[in-house]
């Protein structure tokens, strides 16, 4: 096997120098083009090989033919590319006046298919289009051929795009390891050490192999040098390994917190437990569904925007519904928490079919814009999505807006003095249940808003609120009452711990962890991480 | 309130009840099951022996809640942890009792085979045993309650605080079940079960005894409450229920109090899931599910709270109305609970025990006007 490899190396070099040479050619040589059509695999890839390393933009006509299986042989004789209708001749491209009969398919494996790839992406790495010519240099770079050298470096001097010039790089490094120069060794791991690539580590690694007796790499500096380069890649790794997992906490974080956010004011407010909850985020996740197929029929041009435009529709359409259930019923219950649970608990129970007998059972889909899809690559094995970056980013503006709201604001006033003490409020003229109208039918927006960002992320179905309902009850007995603060780091300190947990553990036990460590730490501060400071008679 | 109520409940009409109820549950059923053919309208077929089984079995479950909830005052959103403990002891005495008869013929469960396993784990061994399974039953949850209970009440969690921390932790218990790997079936959960002690598990014979068994559990559990509710410690339980605080300054500590009942309605949860697998023949992770804890919570609030007998009635209610509704409108059972949850709350605190209360009082309170 390696041997062979060896050998197509060398095959590949040397026409790659013939080739080289001929690099003004118009069209491939008919050797070439016969050794495609005819040879057998070994050949056809050493053929390819060269194709690539002329990169001669009068092969990908022979190439896609290849490719689409429409290269075939007449009697092993000539080359035809026929694609259904009409029969060229591969070599002069002139047209045959009729389609010949028996004509041979050109049969490839896996292995010629991928030196094929190859030399079509060496086609692209010269294109104008800024898409394709990075498409074509990640593939280079998944099979650095030694015989795309002097391609690469032609390409490099032109490339102007620093990403792709990168890859270049790398790609060029992967493809000198084993040059016979030493120092172009050296310095090719050197680069590959810096790119933080596992394939790079993969490459690295076969230096320091043993073929028989002796290494592959027979220098002991190179090896050192490569030693240190995978060291360095592992770092690098590594790194990336905990950076994500911070980042997807700090994105699961902030998840907890909108779906926490409306609870903690509805329950830090009336000491309500509102297990309706769930299902006000749901409706405003819902709600996005709706008016993205509005949008989708009647203004098709706006697409692009409808979050946006769901966003304050899923905060009112919720209101509106804690507002409703507030006025029926939670109003007759106050004093009566564990009642109030269960009579929430009750319309979540009629929400939930209600939206089954209008939508259906099954997921909705809800889809993510062009710009909330996708992410940015930030190192070789972090890549941050958009959407989750959108929710981190729309989380704080929330938590900003609600902070506002209560703090600077003649509602928020209001519904902190009913927070402290109710009857002292009532006394001095706040209509008390004015405000806890208005303070749970902001809650319920708020969950409203948490439903449309939950929809960018997830699956969208009628109990999908209730898979939150115990998360951000945590957050909020975690948090404390009645204090925004104590929301915002139990929300985030959760999702990082679960994360983190998760690395080691896997996601079930990492849950169960998280349940019992909140468990556990309740029993030291039963007010939560940050009680409100005072002296009280308990009920 | 309370005291007049459990008073008239338990006057000689009451013990009439009781005792024709006994007879019902453990002669006439049994009879107009085994004795009477098929063909005749008196035959109770043995469809109904295990539905109402069922149901008994869930009104266990209720009472046990009423003495938590009803009497002291704290609402577990987390007792089908409990009831589906003792369900998964039994499954693994009915598991171990399949033997060879499975479809892998191994010593193994199916489930173990299937998951490539070589040995019992360590937590399984001696569950062939039925008094060491039934021991399982009682001590597993008890201990669970027992040490949850000691740190939760010591902290001196209450009200809706306990209730969503039980609901966190039963959630837990459920995902960790939920999983292949904590050896008691995953998502299955254990089934197939072919017999109990030696007798065929589906023979009418064995589902009248079960029948039987669940009804004289049911009668104890019924006459047990009685007895704590009415003792010195049941009026300490309700004093907690009413002013916690007030019980304290009075120099009672609540602690021991609390945990002694508490611990208690979780055995006897135990029991109810232990005599409901073997009917319904199926135990699986999803009993320990969010919705099937809060509904213990509506049959005892349908039936009235801190009456003993009204969870009884009220999941039975409850629960016969469901098995009519889900076969005749599935589509609308949830509107249903969900609006029973809701007018419930609003407008019958007291239940239908409270509701059957007002209606004699007004009634009498004609009769002494005319």
């Amino acid at each position: 096997m390696t041997l062979t490899r060896t050998l197509i190396c060398k095959a590949g070099l040397a026409l790659c120098l013939l080739a080289g040479s001929l690099l003004a050619q118009a069209r491939p040589s008919p050797e070439l083009v016969m050794q495609i059509a005819t040879g057998d695999n070994d050949a056809k890839i050493a053929a390819l090989n060269a194709i690539a390393a002329s990169a001669d933009s009068e092969a990908r006509p022979l190439l896609e033919a290849l490719r689409d299986d429409n290269l075939k042989s007449l009697a092993g004789k000539q080359a035809i590319i026929y694609d259904g209708e009409t029969a060229t001749d591969a070599i002069t491209g002139a047209k045959l006046a009729k389609v010949p009969e028996e004509l041979d398919d050109v049969v490839t494996n896996n292995r010629v298919t991928s030196a094929l790839e190859a030399a079509l992406a060496a086609l692209d790495i010269t294109s104008t289009d800024r898409d394709t010519r990075l498409q074509a240099v990640k593939h280079l770079q998944d099979s650095p051929d030694p015989a795309i050298l002097p391609l690469l470096d032609k390409a490099l001097t032109t490339e102007k795009d620093s990403e792709i010039a990168t890859l270049l790089r790398y790609t060029q490094a992967s493809a000198q390891l084993h040059h016979p120069d030493k120092a172009v060794r050296m310095a090719a791991i050197k680069t590959l050490g810096d790119s933080g690539d596992p394939e790079a580590r993969q490459l690295l690694g076969g230096l320091l192999e043993k073929d028989g007796a002796s290494y592959k790499e027979a220098d002991g500096d190179v090896r050192l040098a490569a030693q240190h380069a995978i060291i360095a890649i592992n770092h690098h790794l590594k790194l990336g390994e905990i950076l994500g997992g911070l980042f997807t906490g700090v994105s699961l974080g902030s998840i907890l917190l909108l779906a926490a956010l409306g609870l903690a004011i509805t329950y830090g407010l009336m000491g309500v437990i509102n297990m309706a909850h769930g299902e006000l985020i749901m409706i405003g996740a819902y709600t996005t569904f709706v008016v993205q197929n509005l949008i989708r029929t009647h203004a098709p041009s706006l697409f692009a925007y409808y979050p946006l435009i769901a966003i304050p529709i899923a905060f009112l359409v919720s209101a509106a519904f804690g507002a409703l259930i507030e006025r029926l019923v939670i109003r007759h219950l106050y004093g009566r928490p564990l009642e109030t649970l269960l009579a929430t608990w009750g319309i979540s129970l009629v929400l939930i079919q209600l939206v089954r007998n209008i939508f259906g059972a099954q997921n909705v889909m809800v889809e993510n814009p062009a710009w909330l899809s996708g992410g940015i690559q930030v190192m070789s094995n972090l890549i941050l999505p958009w959407n989750r970056l959108a929710i981190i980013a729309f989380s704080i503006l929330v938590v900003a807006g609600v902070a506002l709201i209560l703090t600077r604001t003649r509602l928020g006033l209001f519904v902190r003095a009913v927070t402290q003490n109710r009857q002292m409020a009532s006394c001095v003229g706040v209509a008390t249940p004015r405000v806890d109208t208005l303070a749970f039918a902001l809650g319920s927006g708020i969950a409203g808003l948490a439903g449309c960002a939950l929809s960018q992320v997830g699956n969208v179905a009628p109990d999908f609120g209730q898979g939150y309902i115990v998360d951000s009850f945590m957050v909020v007995v975690l948090g404390g009452v009645g204090q925004l603060a104590g929301t915002v780091y139990a929300a985030l300190g959760l999702g990082v711990l679960n994360k983190l947990l998760e690395g080691y553990a896997g996601a079930v036990l990492a849950k169960i962890a998280v349940l019992v460590i909140i468990i556990v730490f309740i029993q030291k501060r039963p007010q939560g991480l940050f009680a409100v400071k005072g002296r009280f008679v308990e009920d | 309130m309370n005291k007049t109520l459990t008073a008239r409940l338990f006057g000689p009409k009451a013990w009439g009840f009781l005792l024709a109820f006994a007879i019902l549950a453990l002669i006439v059923v049994p009879l107009l099951n085994l004795a009477v053919p098929g063909s005749s309208p008196l035959h109770v077929s043995t469809y109904w022996v295990t539905l109402i089984g069922k149901i008994m079995c869930y009104a266990i479950v209720a009472l046990a809640m009423d003495l938590v909830w009803g009497y002291t005052g704290i609402l577990s959103l987390g007792h089908g942890i409990f009831f589906a403990l003792g369900g998964y002891g039994m499954g693994m005495y009915l598991m171990r009792s399949i033997g060879r008869d499975g479809v892998y013929h191994s010593d193994l469960p199916d489930f173990m085979v299937f998951l490539n396993w070589k040995e019992l784990p360590w937590y399984w061994q001696g569950t062939e045993h039925f008094l060491y399974a039934m021991l399982l039953i009682l001590l597993i949850p008890g201990l669970l309650a027992l040490i949850f209970g000691f740190f939760a009440f010591r902290s001196r969690i209450k009200g809706v605080y306990f209730s969503i921390i039980t609901q966190a932790m039963t959630y837990a218990a459920m995902l960790l079940f939920f999983r292949n790997e904590t050896g008691f079936g995953g998502n299955n959960g254990f089934t197939d079960f072919k017999r109990i002690l030696g007798f065929s598990i589906t023979s009418p014979q064995t589902r009248v005894a079960l029948f039987a068994v669940t009804a004289i559990c049911l009668i104890g559990a019924l006459l047990l409450g009685r007895y704590i509710v009415t003792s010195k410690l049941g009026r300490v339980l309700t004093a907690i229920r009413d002013a916690e605080t007030r019980v304290m300054f009075s120099g009672y500590n609540p602690l021991p109090y609390k945990l002694f009942i508490w611990t208690l309605s979780a055995v006897i949860c135990a029991i109810a899931g232990a005599l409901y697998v073997p009917q319904v023949g199926i135990i699986n992770p999803s009993e320990m599910g969010t919705a099937n804890s809060i509904e213990i919570a509506i049959w005892t609030a349908v039936g009235g709270r801190g009456t003993l007998i009204g969870p009884l009635i009220g999941a039975g209610i409850v629960n016969g109305v469901k098995s009519w509704f889900t076969v005749a409108f599935p589509e609308y059972w949830l509107y249903f609970l969900g609006l029973i949850f809701i007018l419930v709350t609003l407008w019958m605190p007291r239940g239908i025990v409270g509701l059957v209360g007002q209606l004699r009082e007004r009634l009498r309170g004609k009769e002494t006007q005319a």
